[in-house]
C-alpha cells in the first residue's frame, strides 16, 4: 500500500466499517489534504447505480478528511449547477445519453472532465428469455421483422411495438428502425420507472415485450433475458451512411457501448486537487456495480449498508484512488 | 327573463341569428379544413413561421443571471441571499426535527439530538386535544404514530420542515400582496393575470428558471413550492378584505382610524376566518408539490417515493405515499380546528400568568423538552424500534401482481376498444383541425359569450400557441385533457349527486377523493401503468382520478345550495323526484356544475407533466424535457401555451355560467 492513505481532520476518524485510519504524514501537494475545509457537493441522480457511485467515492473522500455533501440533482439540468459552482462533481456521465449534454458543458470551461469511471454503459433492445421460444430467429436482429406482429399493440399494429427510453435518452431508435427496415415503431417511455414497470407487467404475464434496458442496472439482473444482436456499432455507422447494410443511411447498427465519466466544476481543480486527482482515479468493474446494484434494488439492502461494506472488502482498491504523498 | 338578457352582453334573445353565427364558423373550419393540405400554414403555422420566443426567453435569463446588477450587488446575488435567509429556518427546523445541532459550547462542543419520536406524537396530540378535542387528538396521534410505525419518520420530518417554514412564508408573502391589490386598483389589475399564470403554467416549467437563480437543493425546492401554493391565498385575502361587512368598516371610520390601524385592527381580524380558508389551501397545496419539489433536492418522502417506484417497489412507494396523505390529513384537520377556536372567544382575566394565558404552546413545548430529557438519558427509545415496525409492501405488490397475472386479459380488451374506437380517432381529428379555423370558432363562442374583449382575447390565446410552434401539441394536450374531463364529469356528477342526498354516502365520497387528491399521483400511475401500457390510455385514467375530485365536489355543493322553497314548490307542484332531479335540481345547480366542469379542467390540465412521466406526446412531455434539459426557453414557452389553453377554457366557462346566473336570477 502507498505511504501515505489519509489525513483527517482530528487526527482519527471511524470509518463506517469499523476500521480505523491514522494520519500519515507527507504530501505531494503543496497544502496539505484537505485544501479547504468546504464541503464537496456530489450529485445524486435518481438511478440507484449512480447513487452507488457517487456514496463510494464520496466514503473515500470523507476517508481522506474531506467534507462531503449530498445534492439531489437532474441528471440533464445539474449540469447548470456544476458550471455556476452550485455542484462540485457529478459521478456519472454515461455517453449514451449525456455526451452531448457534458460536451457542450465542457465547451464552456467552467466544467471539467474527471475520467471514465471503467464502467461500460450497455444500452440495447432487450427481451426476456421466453420470447425465443415464439421467435427463435432472436437474438438475430434479422428476425425481428418475422416476429413483428407478436410484438404489435392496438396503437401500433400490424407494426410491432418497441418501448423506448425517455425522449431525452436519445439512442436513434427512430434513425435505427429506418435504416435497418424495421417493422417497428417507437413508443417512449416517460420516465424509467414507467419502462420498468411495462417490462415487469409483461414479464410476469409471460408476454413479448422488446424494450430499452440498459446495465449497469437491476433490470438484467432480475429479469431472464437477451440483448438483440444488431451488428456492431462503429463510429463510422453513425457518421458515414454508406457504412453498413443499408448505403443510404446511417444508424444501420446497434447502440455504442458507452463510457461512463465523471465531470467537475472547474473551480474544484484549484479548491481540491487531491481529491480531483483521486475521483480520476476511480475505477469500478461493471461486475462489481451490478451485484451492489442487485443487492439494493433487489433484494431491498439499505444503500448506505451495500456501499460501506464495498469500501471495507474493497480497502486495497480504493487506497490505490488517493494520490500518493 | 327580460331583464336578464338586457344586461346580458350575448343576444341570447335573437337566437336565429346566434344560429346562424355558429353556422358560418363551422363553415370556414370546413372550408379551411379542405384548403388546408394545399396552404402550409393554414394547418400548421409552424411550417412557415415559428414566433423565436424562447429564445428571447433564454436570453432575458441569461441577462438577469450574468448581468443585471443594482450597482451595489447584482441580481443573482439577490436572489442567492434570498435563498440563503431562506435557508435558515429550513435548517432550524431540519435541526430541530431531524438531525440535531451543535451548540459551539466548550471545547467539543455540545450536541443537541432531534426531537425524539415519542415527542413530537406527544406535542402533536396535546395540540390536536387543546384545538379540536379528543377526536382531532386520536385522529392526528394515529397519522403520526403511522409515520413511525411504517419506518417513514426520518423522512417524514425533513418533508414536514420544509412545509413548516414554506406555509408560513406563503401565507405572509401571500396575504402582503393581498393587501397591496386591495389597496390599488392598478396593481391588483397587474396581479390578477400574473396569479392566472402561476397557478397555471406547470411547475417544471419555472423550476429551471429557479435553479438557476437560487441554486441547487432543498432550498429552492422550498421557493418552487411556495410560487405553488401561494397565489390561493393572494386571492383569499383580495376577497376577504373587500367582503368585510360595511358596518364593520364604517365603524373604523367613525373610531377615527388611521389607514394602518384600519389594516391591522379592522380588516384583517374581521377577515380572519376566511383568510384561514387561504392557509388551509396553501397546506394542501405544498404538499401537492412534495414529490416534484424531490425532484430537485427536497429529499424526504417525496424522494421515498421516487426512489421506491424506480425500482418497482410499488407497495414501498404506497406507503412513503399515504405517509404524505397523512401529513396533509393531520395539518389541514389542525388548521380547521384552529379557525373554528377563534369563534370562541377565550376568556382572559386579570392576574393571569403567561403561562396560563399560552397554557397550549406553554404545554406544546414542555412536553418537547421533557421528550428531549427522557431521550438524553435513555438514548437508545429516542429513535423507534426497527422490531416494532411493520410493513405491508409486500401485500400492495402481491395484489398488484395478482391483477396483472389474472385480471389482464379484460383490461386489455376494454383498453383496445376504447383506444380502436375513441382515443385514436379522437386525437387524428384534433391534429387534423386547421388552427385558424379552430381559432374562428373560438372567437365566436367568446364572442356570443362574453362581447368583444372575450373573442380577442381567446384568439389572441389561441394565435400565440400556433405562432410559437406548439399548436400540434396543444391539439393532443387538449384531446387528453378533453376527454379526461368529460369522463371525470360522467363519473363525477352522478356521485356528487348521490352523495347530496345521503349523508351517509357523502363521507365515504369525501374520504376517497380527499386521499385521492393527496395522494402523490405518482404511486398510482405506475401500477396503472403495468396494467395498462405506457400511452395515452393510461396517462387518461390519472388523469381522470385526479380531476375527479371537483366534480363530485361542486355538483354536490351545487344541489344542496337549491333553495328549498323551490324544491318545495316542485314537491307541491307533483313532480316525481326524477322530474325534481332534472327539471329543478340539476338546471338550478348548472353555474355550480359549470364551475366544477371550470375546476375538472384546471386540474387535468395541471396533470399534464405528471403524465408526462408516462410517455405522453403533448406539451406537457415538452415542458418535460425542457426541464431535464434546463432549456428555459422551451420550458416557459411550452408552459405559456398549457396556461393559454387553461384560460381560454376559463373565461369561456366563466362567462358561461355568469349568462346562466343572470337568466335564472340567481344572484
Amino acid at each position: 500500500m502507498t505511504s501515505r492513505h489519509s489525513i483527517t481532520t482530528a487526527g482519527a476518524r471511524l470509518l463506517l466499517g469499523g476500521t480505523i485510519l491514522a494520519a500519515a504524514a507527507g504530501s505531494a501537494f503543496a497544502q496539505s489534504v484537505p485544501e479547504s475545509e468546504d464541503p464537496i457537493k456530489m450529485t445524486v441522480n435518481d438511478w440507484t447505480g449512480q447513487e452507488i457511485t457517487t456514496r463510494v467515492m464520496g466514503g473515500v473522500l470523507e476517508e481522506m478528511g474531506y467534507n462531503v455533501e449530498y445534492v439531489q440533482a437532474d441528471y440533464l439540468a445539474q449540469f447548470a449547477g456544476l458550471e455556476s459552482g452550485d455542484l462540485d462533481v457529478a459521478m456519472e456521465i454515461w455517453e449514451t445519453t449525456g455526451k452531448d449534454a457534458l460536451t457542450k458543458s465542457l465547451e464552456t470551461g467552467d466544467t471539467v472532465d474527471l475520467g471514465e469511471t471503467g464502467m461500460e454503459a450497455k444500452e440495447e433492445w432487450w427481451y426476456p428469455a421466453y420470447v425465443k421460444e415464439d421467435c427463435p430467429g432472436l437474438p438475430d436482429w434479422k428476425a425481428l421483422n418475422e416476429c413483428a406482429e407478436l410484438f404489435a399493440s392496438p396503437e401500433t399494429s400490424p407494426k410491432g411495438r418497441y418501448l423506448g427510453g425517455p425522449v431525452t435518452w436519445g439512442g436513434h431508435d427512430e434513425e435505427r428502425i429506418e435504416a435497418l427496415g424495421l417493422d417497428f415503431e417507437v413508443i417512449h417511455a416517460g420516465t424509467d420507472a414507467a419502462l420498468l414497470a411495462e417490462v415487469q407487467s409483461a414479464y410476469q404475464r409471460k408476454k413479448p415485450i422488446l424494450a430499452w434496458i440498459y446495465a449497469p442496472h437491476w433490470a438484467p439482473i432480475q429479469f431472464e433475458g437477451e440483448w438483440v444482436k444488431f451488428p456492431e456499432y462503429e463510429d463510422a455507422c453513425y457518421e458515414d451512411a454508406s457504412w453498413g447494410v443499408n448505403e443510404e443511411k446511417a444508424y444501420d447498427c446497434g447502440k455504442p457501448y458507452g463510457w461512463i465519466k465523471a465531470v467537475g466544476w472547474a473551480g474544484g481543480e484549484e479548491k481540491w486537487p487531491a481529491a480531483y486527482q483521486a475521483i480520476r482515479n476511480f475505477t469500478m468493474t461493471n461486475e462489481d456495480m451490478g451485484e451492489m446494484i442487485g443487492k439494493v434494488d433487489v433484494d431491498g439492502m439499505p444503500l448506505q449498508v451495500v456501499v460501506d461494506e464495498w469500501i471495507d472488502a474493497n480497502q486495497d482498491t480504493w487506497k490505490s484512488w488517493i494520490p500518493k504523498g | 327573463m327580460s331583464l336578464a338578457t338586457a344586461t346580458s352582453p350575448a343576444p341570447a334573445a335573437r337566437p336565429f341569428a346566434g344560429r346562424l353565427v355558429w353556422l358560418a364558423a363551422i363553415a370556414v373550419l370546413v372550408v379551411l379544413w379542405q384548403i388546408a393540405p394545399s396552404v402550409a400554414w393554414i394547418g400548421d403555422p409552424a411550417s412557415v413561421y415559428i414566433l423565436p420566443l424562447q429564445g428571447w426567453i433564454s436570453s432575458a435569463m441569461d441577462w438577469l443571471v450574468d448581468d443585471l446588477s443594482f450597482g451595489l450587488f447584482t441580481f443573482k446575488e439577490l436572489t442567492r441571499a434570498i435563498a440563503w435567509l431562506l435557508g435558515l429556518p429550513l435548517k432550524a427546523c431540519i435541526a430541530v426535527l431531524s438531525k440535531g445541532w451543535h451548540l459551539p459550547i466548550g471545547a467539543d462542543g455540545v450536541f443537541v439530538p432531534p426531537v425524539p419520536w415519542f415527542g413530537v406524537v406527544a406535542a402533536v396530540t396535546w395540540l390536536g386535544w387543546r384545538l379540536g378535542g379528543r377526536s382531532l387528538a386520536i385522529l392526528v396521534a394515529l397519522c403520526f404514530l403511522y409515520l413511525a410505525v411504517f419506518g417513514q419518520w426520518a423522512s417524514a420530518m425533513i418533508t414536514l420542515s420544509s412545509i413548516l417554514v414554506a406555509v408560513p412564508v406563503g401565507v405572509v408573502v401571500g396575504i402582503a400582496l393581498g393587501i397591496v391589490a386591495h389597496r390599488s386598483e392598478t396593481l391588483a389589475a397587474l396581479i390578477r393575470p400574473l396569479l392566472d399564470l402561476m397557478q397555471t403554467v406547470p411547475v417544471f416549467a419555472y423550476l429551471v428558471p429557479v435553479l438557476f437563480l437560487f441554486g441547487f437543493g432543498p432550498v429552492s425546492a422550498m421557493i418552487a413550492t411556495i410560487i405553488y401554493a401561494m397565489p390561493p391565498m393572494v386571492r383569499v385575502t383580495m376577497l376577504a378584505l373587500k367582503s368585510v361587512p360595511p358596518e364593520v368598516v364604517e365603524f373604523g371610520h367613525m373610531a377615527g382610524c388611521t389607514p394602518r390601524q384600519m389594516l391591522w385592527r379592522i380588516l384583517l381580524p374581521a377577515a380572519r376566518p376566511s383568510l384561514m380558508v387561504g392557509v388551509n389551501q396553501v397546506i394542501m397545496l405544498s404538499l401537492n408539490m412534495v414529490i416534484i419539489a424531490s425532484m430537485i433536492g427536497a429529499g424526504g418522502l417525496g424522494r421515498d417515493v421516487l426512489t421506491s417506484l424506480r425500482r418497482l417497489a410499488i407497495g414501498d412507494g404506497l406507503e412513503a405515499g399515504i405517509a404524505i396523505t397523512l401529513l396533509a390529513i393531520s395539518l389541514d384537520r389542525l388548521s380547521q380546528a384552529f379557525v373554528y377556536r377563534q369563534k370562541q372567544p377565550l376568556h382572559l382575566e386579570q392576574g393571569m400568568g403567561f403561562l396560563v394565558r399560552h397554557a397550549t404552546l406553554s404545554v406544546f413545548f414542555g412536553v418537547v423538552v421533557a421528550s428531549l430529557l427522557v431521550a438524553a438519558f435513555e438514548p437508545s427509545i429516542a429513535l423507534y424500534p426497527k422490531s416494532m415496525m411493520l410493513s405491508t409492501a409486500p401485500f400492495w405488490d402481491g395484489l398488484v401482481e395478482f391483477v396483472n397475472v389474472h385480471l389482464y386479459e379484460y383490461l386489455d380488451a376494454i383498453k383496445a376498444f376504447l383506444l380502436i374506437n375513441v382515443l385514436v380517432p379522437l386525437k387524428r381529428f384534433m391534429v387534423d383541425a386547421p388552427w385558424l379555423g379552430v381559432v374562428v370558432i373560438l372567437a365566436v363562442a367568446g364572442m356570443r359569450l362574453g362581447g368583444v374583449r372575450l373573442a380577442i382575447a381567446v384568439s389572441l390565446m389561441a394565435a400565440f400557441i400556433a405562432l410559437t410552434g406548439n399548436w400540434e401539441k396543444a391539439m393532443i394536450s387538449v384531446y387528453l385533457c378533453g376527454l379526461s374531463v368529460i369522463i371525470a364529469s360522467l363519473i363525477g356528477i352522478p356521485i356528487g349527486i348521490l352523495s347530496a342526498r345521503h349523508d351517509g354516502f357523502r363521507r365515504v365520497a369525501r374520504t376517497t377523493i380527499d386521499t385521492l387528491q393527496t395522494l402523490p399521483s405518482f404511486v398510482y400511475l405506475i401500477p396503472v401503468v403495468m396494467l395498462f401500457a405506457v400511452g395515452d390510455f393510461s396517462a387518461m385514467i390519472a388523469i381522470v382520478l385526479y380531476a375527479l375530485a371537483p366534480a363530485v365536489r361542486y355538483a354536490d355543493h351545487g344541489i344542496r345550495r337549491v333553495p328549498a322553497n323551490i324544491m318545495e314548490a316542485g314537491t307541491m307542484a307533483g313532480c316525481r323526484p326524477s322530474q325534481l332531479l332534472w327539471k329543478v335540481q340539476l338546471p338550478l345547480a348548472m353555474p355550480e356544475l359549470m364551475l366544477g366542469l371550470n375546476q375538472t379542467i384546471m386540474m387535468a390540465l395541471s396533470m399534464l407533466v405528471i403524465t408526462a412521466l408516462v410517455g405522453t406526446n403533448d406539451l406537457g412531455q415538452e415542458v418535460y424535457i425542457a426541464l431535464t434539459r434546463a432549456d428555459i426557453g422551451h420550458g416557459v414557452v411550452a408552459g405559456l401555451c398549457v396556461a393559454f389553453i387553461a384560460m381560454i377554457a376559463d373565461r369561456l366557462i366563466n362567462a358561461w355560467a355568469e349568462n346562466r346566473k343572470r337568466q335564472l336570477q340567481l344572484d
